[in-house]
């Protein structure tokens, strides 16, 4: 018998709709062959979120799939290599690099170019795009050196390209925009106005209404010159002033392409030849390019069901859209800028909170229409669904964006109200019956389960919160009971296992197992309990190492290729010459890389595991303690040099801080703890970004807490004022107390109070008014954490049973880890990278 | 019924250099091997080291454990808390990437690895 071969499907991209296209079509059928063609070195990555390059993601992390993905799934992949010819009577296309490859069926996913304006001086250095990690990796570059920057566009991607400048340190970025306001195709002028303030209250200097006339400088970029006469100096400017359809290769293959760009396709996405089909960005369908991943998604979906004797159609999308622009919340959705007498507005504006929102309603009040968010978009996905499955209205539509005023109607209610055909992941086309199915038929309970089970909320992710409330609703409505547990073998919340542990003396996780668990425990409940047990008892956590994570199993933070780093404590960040000679000469002797840390302390990196005892000793032995930088506990107490130096300093911030960070070192927590201390209102200390911060104040000392820096920054709140130190210590001591008790794992003090009925007022009547009635328990348990402390590396360095335990090899103690690669850098040595 | 398996036992290390419910790494015939001692189970495990999500040594150090109502034994990275069967190998994570087991057993106080 002779087999005949697959017919084969080409595709031309290998951007995120492009593969995008492969999935969906290998999730339809295995009769095809797929050949794909990318013209960038990598293989397809995430575009939307590409401005989490910037924030410390690798070009790995933003792959879509890994490149064994292709190879399992047995797809021919070209990269690197663009075709730049289809011969359609022959049905072949050529490749740069020489091949020729014949079509059954051809995909073109060519995505779209940065439109670059024809503005003297375009050409000159300096000048880049933002499309690709290409683009991204000469932006960063250029930002390293950079005084000025400008982005040339104040649209979407406009003010995403400058957030990237902003989060690369550029000391100043400029936004230059041509219409007189922000965002003019998404948002309404009101919104565009928030927006705009919004924006420049983080240090953005936005420039409306300006035509850049040219480009100045030699052969490098020195100045923008406007329509107007003015001029701006600026050593960098990146373009982002929208996007150009890539239609090159079917113009000169002569399929019909639009006026403006673009490869025209009909309903089913095929050209003006059936066997070639044009998805994306680079698609024009009905007049429009559409310039999101979604609708690019659900032509992939359209052009997989034609394959495959399917009947899909693409009929338009909703551009409707969320995004969070530099930490702003910005969402459009329906029609943004309907008015009468089509349609009446209900607008709500706050200034001091920086929020606008715009509902835009049906004259006979029926129907929502569309609207626009600015500042707090928490109401979208809500709002979305109610305009496009046309629900009526409730008889006080404002309640939409302002809540319910003495209600009870909860958000949970409405998502659960939504009819089952509701679009609820537009990025997978996954909808409220199917996820609410999923529930009450497979038995899906969490948010993780249902990425595996239909893909819901794994495209943008902006739908997550909605998945969430809707397994969390449908179990409600099923008399399923929700409770805050640890995970599979502790069905209790870590607040209701603090209580038991300590009712039931259980002092090691085993006996906690035992008690209150089943199974043998996991990566989730063995930390969690051994913090819980910590924070009962203090114990010395190495006697049960194994339940900690690596680094509270190590006393060390495990880095990049597997070697520890090592951090002393040098309280408030006093430190005296003799000690940093210490420091020094250890650093020189182990070959560590020695830096300053953002808590005023040095950290020491590169450490094999065999040599830490040794490490530890030697600063022991000139006084040195643990700086528990590896432990869910106190880090630092950062200060300024208050009023022993400073001629603005109230009273001595390092004396208090000293003490502060002595009084709760090594006491293990939820999380970590961050603190410090300032001398006066000027804050050098940052004490209001800590979890408690304290600043002095002519009377006395102003105590703030819950604050955070990390992912999502918050202000600490003032908790007290004028408090002498007594009384500040007291506090402290409760507050802590209070949340190392009735915190979850891995909760910070900010996520905690967020989450804490009745917030901050709740919590001064806890800590200041004893309304519980725990104070005195509180400070007793806290005395008992205090007075147990112990150096956890002293003892390692003393027990010779535990420090046997610091080797790489059980079976060869004396040698390294082989595997781990230094290379130099500026005179000292890095990891080499993963 | 025991599988008949022909592997060559490797004498690797004492049972009392592997901390109870946790690992250790071990150099076998060249290659960097984990053992882990469930002593809550009284069984052993062996793995290879290398986590394949990043390529990192790091599996030893990694807290063990069990999953689901089988109880199947596992191990968390310590990297970034990718897990993975102790008796198959695979990552429990849906995550195409699976890790080497190899035969173990104690006898008189020795740990010994079965080498193919």
């Amino acid at each position: 018998m002779v087999l005949q071969p697959l017919p084969t499907v080409v595709v031309i991209g290998n951007g995120m709709v492009g593969y995008k296209f492969c999935e969906k079509l290998l999730a339809k059928t295995q009769a095809f062959k797929l050949v794909v063609f990318g013209e960038e070195p990598r293989v397809a990555y995430d575009r939307v979120h590409l401005c989490e390059y910037f924030g410390g993601k690798t070009a790995d992390d933003l792959l879509l799939a890994p490149l064994q993905w292709y190879h399992d799934n047995t797809i021919t992949l070209h990269l690197g290599d663009p075709v730049q010819e289809i011969d359609r009577a022959n049905r072949t296309v050529h490749s740069r690099g020489g091949l020729v490859q014949p079509y059954d069926y051809l995909v073109l996913a060519t995505g779209s170019s940065a439109f670059v304006p024809d503005i003297p001086g375009v050409e000159k250095a300096g000048v880049m795009v933002y499309r690709t990690i290409e683009d991204l990796e000469e932006i960063k570059a250029y930002a390293a050196t950079a005084k000025r920057g400008a982005v040339l566009g104040g649209g979407l991607l406009g003010l995403e390209a400058a957030k990237a400048l902003l989060d690369l340190g550029v000391p100043e970025t400029h936004v230059i925009e041509f219409a007189p306001r922000l965002m003019p195709r998404q948002i309404d002028a009101a919104g565009s106005q928030m927006l705009q303030t919004k924006l420049e209250a983080l240090g953005l200097q936005i420039h409306l209404s300006k035509a850049t006339s040219s480009i100045g400088g030699e052969d490098t970029i020195d100045a923008l010159h406007f329509g107007d006469g003015s001029r701006l100096e600026v050593d960098m400017l990146v373009i982002s002033a929208g996007i150009r359809p890539r239609d090159e290769l079917a113009r000169l293959a002569g399929l019909e392409v639009g006026l403006r760009g673009g490869i025209v396709v009909n309903d089913e996405m095929q050209t003006s030849d059936p066997r070639i089909f044009a998805i994306g960005e680079c698609a024009l369908h009905g007049g429009m390019i559409y310039g999101l991943v979604a609708p690019g998604y659900d032509m992939a979906e359209v052009v997989a069901s034609q394959l495959t004797q399917g009947a899909r159609a693409f009929t338009g999308y909703d551009m409707s859209s969320k995004l969070k622009l530099i930490g702003v919340d910005v969402a459009s959705f329906g029609d943004p800028f309907i008015a009468e007498p089509h349609s009446r507005s209900i607008v709500f504006e706050d200034a001091h909170r920086g929020v606008y929102k715009r509902i835009n309603i049906s004259p006979d009040g029926k129907y929502l229409l569309g609207g626009v968010l600015i500042g707090d978009a928490e109401a979208y996905n809500l709002l979305l669904q109610t305009v496009n499955n046309k629900i009526v209205l409730p008889p006080h539509p404002e309640d939409l964006i302002l809540g319910a005023r003495g209600g009870e109607a909860t958000e949970g209610a409405g998502v659960l109200s939504l009819p089952d055909e509701a679009l609820v992941c537009s990025c997978e086309a996954v909808t409220k019956g199917a996820i609410c199915g999923a529930v009450t038929e497979l038995g899906i309970t969490t948010v993780e389960g249902m990425k595996k089970c239909n893909k819901a909320g794994t495209g943008c992710g902006g739908c997550v919160p909605m998945v969430k409330d809707l397994i969390q609703g449908t179990l409600l409505a099923q008399g399923a009971y929700i409770k805050n547990v640890l995970c599979e073998h502790f069905e209790y919340s870590r607040q209701e296992l603090f209580d038991l542990l300590k009712i039931n003396d259980i002092r090691t996780y085993d006996a906690a197992l035992d008690h209150f668990g089943r199974g043998d425990g996991c990566e989730t409940c063995k930390p969690a309990i051994g913090s819980i047990l910590s924070g009962l008892w203090n114990d010395l956590i190495v006697k049960q190492n194994t339940i900690q994570d690596t680094n509270d199993r190590y006393l060390a933070n495990i880095q990049k290729g597997g070697s520890y780093s090592v951090v002393p404590r040098i309280a408030a960040g006093e430190v005296t010459p003799e000690q940093l000679m210490v420091i020094g000469r250890v650093a020189q002797k182990y070959g560590l890389y020695t830096k300053i840390t953002g808590g005023q302390r040095i950290d020491l990196f590169g450490a094999h595991v065999s040599d830490l005892p040794d490490i530890w000793e030697e600063l022991i032995n000139a006084g040195f303690e643990s700086g528990h930088a590896y432990g869910k506990s106190l880090r630092t107490v950062k200060s300024c040099v208050g009023s022993t130096w400073c001629r603005f300093g109230l009273h001595d911030s390092v004396s208090l801080a000293i003490e502060i960070e002595n009084r709760y070192k090594g006491i293990r927590s939820p999380h970590k703890l961050k603190s410090g201390v300032s001398g006066c209102v000027r804050e050098c200390a940052e004490a209001q970004a800590k979890d408690f911060g304290i600043i002095a104040t002519e009377k006395g000392w102003n105590l703030y807490v819950c604050g955070n820096g990390g992912a999502k920054p918050q202000h600490a709140q003032l908790l007290a004022t004028d408090v002498d130190k007594e009384t500040l210590v007291r506090y402290l001591d409760r507050f802590l107390m209070f949340y190392i008790k009735t915190a979850d794992p891995l909760m910070r003090t900010a996520t905690w109070l967020n989450k804490l009925e009745g917030g901050l007022a709740y919590l001064k009547n806890v800590v200041i008014n004893d309304s519980l009635g725990i104070c005195a328990e509180l400070e007793a348990e806290m005395a008992l954490l205090i007075q147990n402390y112990h150096c956890e590396w002293r003892e390692v360095v003393e027990n010779p049973e535990l420090r046997r335990q610091f080797t790489h090899f059980v079976n060869a103690p004396t040698l390294k880890d082989p595997s781990i690669e230094f290379e130099p850098v500026r005179g000292q040595k890095i990891v080499k990278a993963w | 019924m025991e599988a008949v398996i022909d592997v060559t036992w490797v004498a690797v290390c004492r049972a009392t250099d592997i901390p109870a419910d946790g690992g250790a790494c071990a150099l076998v015939e060249g290659e960097q091997v984990a053992i882990f001692n469930f002593a809550r189970r009284g069984e052993w495990y062996a793995t290879q080291n290398l986590c394949p999500h990043k390529q990192q040594m790091a599996l030893a150090r990694g807290m063990i454990g069990s999953t689901g109502e089988a109880c199947e034994p596992k191990v968390a990275c310590p990297f970034h808390k990718r897990t993975f069967s102790l008796l198959t190998g695979e990552c429990l994570n849906g995550e195409e990437c699976s890790i080497q087991t190899y035969p173990v057993k104690v006898e008189d106080g020795v740990v010994y690895i079965g080498w193919a």
